[in-house]
């Protein structure tokens, strides 16, 4: 701690001073701060990024966008939350999206994204998130930056040691953070011990579509299953998830779940069980959860409501799961990028633990076990241990590593992020962070091959780093220049909601792919207006469906005629433009929604309840040109039971 | 006829002068009008109404010969095409957002028509009857709907049957 206030009275004394030391890359002192920090992470007008950085929103429930090295923000994607900005959840088309079998729920805690591989190298064709609340996973395409799937996760809850992909993107993993009963039934809380159960869900991923299936769960002990990583390279074909609560605690777990000297590191050997399931193993049970497709060429969303999922008792599967024996409460499980070794970050330990691979199948060959939990193996701990990174700091929660055999990890009690090296546990180097740093994103981080140029720390307390902004402050992001020996300080940059993980790949791999409009001719929108000469409005009922068109800078049509009090009325509308970034919005007065942004091709419907006769105004919110005030139109809306004729038109002139 | 078109195109005269870089995104490629009938030298009074069928417009399109007849299967495919992303601003037969494409080609080039079409960024900034046109048109922009030149060739041949 007093190291730390050191540091940062330096760091403090030297970034007063301006320096410009062209190309040198040595820093002396002041918190690591790179003497050329601000050269180093100016993106000039017009120049582009480096790297994306896909940052979760956690309690915000989304996914945001930001360049590396600058620190920009460029892109809110709405995964899990209504976003009333672009319409996301309220209109017709993305409310399918965030449907659950509890029915439409608004909101989601995202914590995790990680990027599609091919071979454990970053693809860029996906990106994954989990929603941990409500729990869920959501696919979006990496073309769009949109959400294309969403699938609940039934008989978990806390989806929290979520989303990570095998190599191959051949699973998207998720795991429960809380054990419960399951299936869920009414029982006292007290009877948790052995009857709650936490389970562990493989969704494959078609490969050429995405599109996500629940193949099988694991019904494990009921533990806390905390993150998870991959097996790559040697260990494909394993997956390791970090447990807490082997004590099996229901209450003041504060306490009662940091009993245990070690907890586990379970690891699944998933190509075993994807074996016995295909071979028709497993039981099928029922349940209830959703899934929602958003189709790009249709623009709309769809929700299905399953009610079975394939249930894999561990004990019917020898020789597929083991416990790693892992001191104590491990947080981040983290594998680095040859798959030999698995990092416990024992969050109430003062060492890191670090397991071997090969030494892992040596003690299940040899059946090296000590006792068994449920079942269970569990490897005798001195026989799976790698090595030990003795004292690197406090709290140690997530380990990222780089291409050059380091490892770094951050510790959220010192506020720093050490620097280590893999197979000699040496510490080599230690940066102070501002403040309470959690976890560390490295561009391919969780891939075969990582792209060790930034590391990037997601800092959870900001204090005095910023202007003030009232009592709630802004998380943080800081950049370090991790190339050299010695890891340099050169930004830090404020962050929307929490970002809990993050991913980064290279804006190489990832911007040619970007699309730039939908094609009209591919819209397959039930209510597309594909030409302005089929723009019209249809009563069917109490309900008008209005199918509209817009282009810079009109909307046709723009006067409606017709309409009365009581109406369910639907606005369909096409956007015509075909050229990249003029989008259009659409808003109208006491609207019980949102707005809604259409994309260049795109077709999306606003529901409106007219409450009030009179003549009402909708105009586009998006600036789209010189005449984008004039981008406007009126609805009469006439008592409920008039007779006044349905009547549209744009420049009519009768 | 795409052949001919294809033709045309090797056959042009025009030299490549690159422009100066103000970083505007200008096309370097695109051709500057070299034509002695240096289209601003005339007094346009209505742009819209102005002929002027030397001035082949700035883009992509360097030569066009259009043959003597009409090809009726193009027109149609050239008026599927200009419904769905054009007709939203153009009234084939009278002026709504922008002007009528009928008598196109009483005023026009087919190849300041085309490069219109293919090139409208490029045009307004350059071709002094392109910009004329928006001012009379309340600065309402000609959209680039992203056509490929085979389907502004179809569109062109749809403006001839009207």
């Amino acid at each position: 701690m007093k190291t730390l206030k050191i540091l940062l009275t330096i760091f403090g004394a030297v970034a007063m001073l301006s320096c410009n030391s062209n190309g040198n890359k040595s820093s002396k002192g002041g918190g690591g701060l790179a003497s050329n920090a601000a050269e180093r992470v100016y993106v000039k007008p017009g120049d582009h990024d480096e790297f994306y950085a896909f940052m979760s929103g956690g309690f915000a429930g989304n996914l945001d966008v930001y360049g590396l090295p600058s620190g920009r923000i460029f892109r809110h994607i709405p995964v899990f939350s209504q976003d009333p900005e672009k319409g996301w959840g309220y209109t017709e088309e993305t409310k399918p999206m965030l449907m659950t079998s509890y029915g439409f729920v608004p909101w989601d805690d995202s914590h995790h994204p990680d990027i599609s591989q091919t071979n454990g190298e970053l693809d860029g064709r996906w990106i994954f998130i989990n929603g941990n609340n409500t729990p869920r996973i959501a696919r979006i395409d990496l073309t769009t930056f949109t959400t294309a799937e969403i699938i609940e996760i039934p008989n978990s809850a806390g989806n929290h040691s979520s989303s990570f992909i095998t190599e191959n993107t051949e699973y998207v993993v998720a795991g429960t953070r809380f054990s419960v009963p399951v299936p869920q039934r009414d029982m006292p809380i007290s009877d948790y011990k052995s009857n709650f159960k936490g389970t562990l869900s493989f969704i494959s991923v078609d490969p050429d579509t995405g599109r996500m299936d629940l193949k099988f769960q694991i019904m494990m002990p009921g533990f806390d299953y905390d993150l998870s990583h991959p097996g790559r390279d040697k260990s494909h074909g394993w997956f390791f998830f970090t447990t807490y609560n082997t004590e099996e605690a229901h209450t003041l777990l504060e306490v009662n779940a940091s009993q245990n000297d070690k907890d586990f590191i379970a690891a699944i050997n998933w190509k075993k069980i994807e074996e016995y399931v295909n071979n028709g193993g497993g039981t099928k049970m029922s349940t209830r959860y959703a899934h929602n497709i958003y189709d790009e060429h249709s623009h709309t969303g769809t929700s299905t409501m399953k009610d079975e999922v394939l249930m894999v008792d561990p004990l019917e599967v020898p020789g597929a799961i083991y416990f790693l024996p892992t001191p104590k409460s491990p947080h981040g499980c983290d594998v680095d990028p040859t798959g030999e070794y698995i990092v416990g970050n024992g969050k109430l330990s003062a060492d890191l633990t670090v397991h071997s691979f090969t030494k892992m199948l040596d003690a299940i060959e040899n059946e090296k076990f000590d006792g068994e939990a449920y079942g269970i193996p569990i490897l005798n701990f001195e026989d799976v241990l790698a090595g030990i990174v003795k004292q690197p700091g406090l709290g140690p929660l997530h380990t990222e590593f780089d291409d050059k055999g380091y490892a770094y990890t951050s510790f959220f009690i010192s506020s720093e992020i050490v620097k280590w090296k893999v197979g000699t546990w040496e510490v080599i180097d230690r940066q102070p962070t501002f403040y309470s740093t959690g976890h560390g994103m490295i561009p391919g981080g969780n891939s075969r091959k990582p792209f060790g140029k930034y590391y990037v720390a997601m800092n959870k307390i900001t204090k005095d780093r910023y202007i003030p902004t009232g009592p709630e402050l802004p998380q943080s992001g800081q950049l370090l220049d991790i190339s050299g020996d010695k890891m340099e300080l050169l930004l830090d940059f404020p962050l929307l909601g929490e970002p809990h993980y993050a991913a980064g790949i290279p804006a190489s791999i990832l911007a040619p792919k970007s699309l730039q409009i939908f094609k009209l001719t591919d819209n397959k929108h039930e209510y597309a207006t594909l030409s302005e000469a089929d723009s019209k409005v249809v009563r069917n009922g109490d309900e008008v469906h209005i199918y509209m068109s817009m282009i810079r800078s009109h909307f046709a049509p723009d006067n409606i005629e017709g309409i009365k009090v009581g109406d369910k009325v639907y606005f369909h509308i096409t956007n015509l433009e075909q050229d990249f970034d003029t989008p259009h919005g659409f808003a109208i007065i006491g609207a019980n929604n949102s707005e809604m942004l259409i994309m260049p091709g795109q077709t999306q419907t606003l529901y409106w309840e007219p409450k009030q006769v009179g003549v009402w105004p909708f105009y586009c919110t998006d600036f789209c040109s010189a005449l984008h005030q004039e981008m406007q139109g009126y609805v009469r809306v006439s008592p409920a039971g008039s007779d006044v004729p349905l009547k549209w038109g744009t420049d009519k002139k009768d | 006829m795409k052949k001919l078109l294809m033709i045309s195109a090797l056959f042009t005269f025009s030299t490549l002068i690159s422009c100066g870089n103000s970083g505007g995104g200008i096309d370097a490629e695109d051709a500057s009008e070299t034509s002695t009938e240096a289209v601003d030298a005339v007094e346009i009074t209505q742009a819209s109404t102005h002929v002027d069928l030397q001035n082949k417009g700035i883009g992509p399109i360097k030569n066009l010969e259009l043959s003597s007849s009409i090809d009726q299967a193009m027109a149609d495919a050239g008026k599927a095409i200009y419904d769905r992303n054009c007709l939203a601003c153009h009234k084939p037969t009278e002026r709504f957002i922008g002007p009528p494409p009928q008598g196109i080609l009483e005023r026009r080039s087919p190849e300041w028509v085309m490069n219109m079409i293919l090139n409208p960024e490029g045009m307004v900034k350059e071709d002094p009857l392109a910009r004329a046109l928006l001012i009379e048109f309340n600065g309402s922009p000609m959209a680039n709907q992203n056509l490929t030149e085979e389907e502004a060739r179809q569109v062109l041949e749809y403006f001839r049957t009207l």
